[in-house]
């Protein structure tokens, strides 16, 4: 039996990996909006308004979870995290509130004129800073070794996250946002020129984030040394940086061969993969050398609770999930329209 | 973070009453096949997806801010309540999927099943106010822990969410959103009826809406009461604080009014009405109330700003009240109610008043609370974030919010301006028009 700090250890992954997975696709939109061009690109816009219409504000809820599991089962890691990463977290916040207002009050409003760029541009640019953010927040958790009674206020409060390590992550998360993106775009369109532009962007961002990933692991060995060290030695660490690698072929192969579905299976997995791995290095630490997941929980009634609540909420969460995308993303998510078109006939 | 959440609450009420005002047109819609009643829903739907997304992201910014803010106070609160806060978690999802249903799937789900998702959007939105309500209340009657070596210990998490103050302020609180946002609607359409006084849109929507604000209000004095005897009981001198009790008192007057004069430590002009405030709290003409000067001056809050900010809430309360009163009669004098333009303007008039005292009963509340963040443990100077330099954020906050709340009421007034035309009401165009 696993025990119950465990368990919420992995509610917690397993919420972020929902959040990457969904949300951070809907911010990679975001990153394609600002980059859209050409001829399309008003099309290219609507594509990515209609994409993420119905199901952002779901999407976003992910790091709500996150948040309210990390501060009822592990309050005191939340409580370090949020004094020692106060200026990135703040502006994360900044970004997504723009972000989701900017998105809101181009699609809600009653009429159409050309303040509708000015909302757009500024969503667009929210989109961009916001998994930046989340990057370099993640990579300063995995560096660890937050200051305890700090001398200056830049060891508190800047020192941890201005570091190569941190910043790396923060791009990698960049480019791996607009990669997801871009892979589900495709099946959210039948247009196939569209189909193409994104295609093209899709190659591109595999490319960059198998790039930005090497250098990742190559900056964690010095910045995040006490989680990287096992995980470059290990056999089990080989096989996932073997895993990712064959996975980004694969997607980038597929992309080549136009099969779309597949294509996005294999970043899919991808990412869950990264992810699972990361986490797996970070046990069972939150904010390593200090914090745990077993010196930083809550008392064992609390986490009972937590883990009842937490089951309970997933039984009406996944069904309800299930329906919400059945409605909207059946089509795209079973693929059963991806055989494009002949530009022809369009 | 008082600042964030005077800005979310607002969209927070939104979000919880708006979805029951659609609910009912669309099921009227369905009841009786008037397309009006369609377009009422789809019009308010599209309002309100602006407070729901502001809502659902200055909501986001407090999850963080309790941690930015009060980390001594998340890490010593949070596996007391933060129970509370992860089943709002689920009560958002919950209401954000199926938010996204109601507003994209006009066309992709039976109407059934779109009055269904409608309903489970109110519900859940009412389950997250209720929820982080009772969270607040805790900080007011904390329970279910004790307290070892400084280490609260033997928690109970749900005995800390069924906290006395907690049970009672959530349906204050639920009403409060009720009446607020059916007065502010009815207002903006009693507005436009004034203008068009037969359009049958704005006829129908000022029905559904004053129908719901005024049920809310007149339930709402009651609500307070029963709110105001558990303050009474559990936080003494808040209470006295609240009616301008000084001394401790037998047969103590109900107080109108009054400026507190911090030298003298009294209230300068001072309305009384004889021996009420003992009789509404105990039933008794007789009956001893507490003055604040009983409890040691440091555990004082800021008392003219409670005091006032009670009182307006009080004020505006008992004025709902009466308007609600007023429209009952027209009712029931069987009266044309859009024929009545005092009555139109007068709702006109209280179109904000449901907001300004939300917003002042919050004030009231948690500055009546202070010093303590939580009462007789945690004071809020002990809390408070180490960072040096919050003024910074704050101002940038203060901006942010600004800009955006004068966005949203100028989206508002655009969305308002364009009043569908009768050639809108063919459910043709309509649906092109509005989805
Ligand atoms: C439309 C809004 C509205 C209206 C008309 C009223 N209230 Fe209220 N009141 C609130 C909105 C509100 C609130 C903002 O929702 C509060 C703040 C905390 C809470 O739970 O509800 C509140 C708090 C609050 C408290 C403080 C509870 C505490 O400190 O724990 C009392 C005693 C009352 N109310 C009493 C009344 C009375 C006697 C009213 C009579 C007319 C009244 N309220 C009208
Ligand atoms: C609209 C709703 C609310 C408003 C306008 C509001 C306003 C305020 C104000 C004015 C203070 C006192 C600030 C001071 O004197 O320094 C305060 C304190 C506080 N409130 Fe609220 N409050 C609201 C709801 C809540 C809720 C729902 C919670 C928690 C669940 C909460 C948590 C706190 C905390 C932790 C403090 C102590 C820290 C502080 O002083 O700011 N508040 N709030
Ligand atoms: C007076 C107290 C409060 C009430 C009545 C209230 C009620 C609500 C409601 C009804 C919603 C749904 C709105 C929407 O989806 O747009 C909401 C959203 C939210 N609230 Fe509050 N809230 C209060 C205070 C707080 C506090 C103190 C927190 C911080 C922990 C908080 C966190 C959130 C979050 C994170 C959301 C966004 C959920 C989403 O993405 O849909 N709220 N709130």
């Amino acid at each position: 039996m696993i025990d119950l700090e465990t368990t919420l250890a992995i509610a917690l992954l397993v919420s972020l990996t929902f959040y990457v997975l969904m949300a951070g696709a809907d911010f990679g939109a975001g990153i394609w909006h600002l980059l859209a061009h050409g001829p399309s690109r008003r099309d290219q816009h609507h594509l990515i308004g209609e994409a993420i219409g119905p199901i952002w504000e779901a999407n976003h809820v992910w790091l709500i979870l996150i948040v309210t599991i990390l501060f009822t089962a592990f309050p005191t890691a939340y409580a370090q995290i949020s004094v020692t990463l106060h200026i990135p977290l703040t502006l994360l916040v900044i970004g997504i509130v723009l972000r989701g207002s900017a998105y809101a009050f181009r699609h809600y409003d009653i009429r159409h004129d050309e303040l509708h760029v000015r909302w757009d541009q500024l969503f667009a640019l929210a989109s961009l800073i916001s998994p930046f953010l989340l990057g370099i927040i993640i990579g300063a958790i995995t560096a660890g070794s937050f200051p305890i009674s700090p001398e200056s206020f830049f060891e508190g409060y800047l020192s941890n996250w201005l570091q190569p390590f941190p910043l790396a992550m923060g791009l990698l998360a960049l480019v791996f946002f607009a990669y997801l993106a871009a892979v589900y775009l495709i099946l959210e369109t039948q247009d196939s020129s569209l189909q193409e532009i994104f295609r093209k962007r899709a190659i591109t961002a595999a490319i960059c984030a198998g790039l930005l990933g090497e250098i990742v692991f190559f900056l964690g060995q010095e910045g995040a040394s006490y989680l990287w060290g096992d995980m470059t030695n290990s056999l089990w660490g080989g096989l996932i940086i073997f895993g990712t690698v064959v996975f980004t072929v694969a997607s980038v192969r597929f992309l080549f061969t136009r099969h779309y579905w597949w294509a996005r299976t294999c970043a899919i997995l991808q990412v869950i993969l990264t992810i699972w791995a990361w986490g797996l290095a970070q046990f069972p630490y939150l904010v390593p050398p200090y914090l745990t997941i077993y010196s930083a929980s809550s008392p064992a009634i609390t986490l009972q609770f937590m883990v009842i609540a937490l089951i309970v909420g997933a039984c009406l969460l996944f069904p309800s999930l299930y329906y919400l995308f059945r409605i909207f993303k059946e089509d795209s998510i079973l693929g059963l329209k991806h055989a494009p078109k002949k530009p022809a006939d369009t | 973070m008082a600042m964030s959440l005077g800005f979310h609450i607002i969209f927070a009420m939104v979000s919880m009453a708006m979805p029951l005002l659609m609910v009912i047109a669309e099921w009227q819609w369905l009841k009786t096949g008037q397309e009006v009643y369609l377009t009422v829903a789809k019009r308010w739907a599209k309002g309100a997806a602006i407070f729901f997304a502001v809502g659902a992201v200055s909501g986001t910014v407090l999850s963080f801010q309790l941690g930015l803010l009060w980390p001594a106070f998340m890490a010593w609160a949070g596996p007391i309540i933060g129970l509370a806060f992860s089943i709002e978690g689920f009560a958002f999802f919950t209401e954000a999927i199926f938010l996204g249903i109601y507003l994209y799937g006009w066309q992709k789900v039976s109407p059934n099943a779109h009055l269904a998702a409608g309903m489970v959007v109110a519900v859940s939105g009412i389950i997250s106010g209720v929820v982080v309500v009772m969270a607040n209340g805790w900080m007011n009657t904390p329970r279910g822990f004790t307290l070892v070596d400084g280490i609260p210990s033997n928690i109970d998490p749900i005995a800390a969410l069924l906290n006395p103050s907690g049970l009672l302020q959530a349906p204050h609180m639920i009403l409060a959103a009720f009446a607020a946002v059916g007065f502010a609607v009815a207002g903006i359409h009693a507005f436009l009826l004034l203008r068009h006084p037969d359009h049958p849109f704005h006829q129908t929507a000022f029905t559904i809406a004053a129908a719901v604000g005024c049920i809310s209000a007149l339930l709402q004095p009651l609500s307070g009461d029963f709110l105001a005897k558990r303050v009474a009981e559990f936080q003494p001198m808040k209470l006295a604080v609240f009616e301008g009790q000084v001394h401790t008192q037998k047969g103590a007057p109900f107080r109108l009014g009054g400026i507190w004069n911090s030298d003298k430590e009294m209230f300068d002009y001072v309305l009384e009405i004889p021996y009420a405030l003992s009789l509404m709290l105990h039933l008794d003409p007789q009956g001893e109330v507490q003055g604040f000067k009983d409890f040691p001056k440091e555990h004082w809050p800021p008392i003219g700003l409670v005091r006032t900010a009670f009182q307006i809430m009080v004020f505006i309360g008992i004025s709902m009240m009466f308007l609600a009163l007023w429209a009952t009669c027209l009712v029931f004098m069987k009266k044309n109610i859009f024929q009545s333009k005092a009555f139109l303007k007068a709702m006109v008039f209280a179109t904000p008043l449901g907001f300004l005292a939300t917003e002042c009963g919050w004030v009231a509340t948690e500055v009546g609370r202070q010093p303590w963040i939580v009462v007789g443990y945690v004071k809020t100077a002990e809390a408070v974030t180490p960072m040096p330099g919050l003024n910074i954020p704050l101002v940038f906050f203060a901006g942010l919010y600004t800009f955006l709340a004068f966005i949203v009421v100028w989206l508002m007034l655009r969305h308002v301006a364009a009043t569908p035309g009768q050639f809108e009401m063919n459910p043709r165009t309509n649906l092109t028009a509005l989805t």
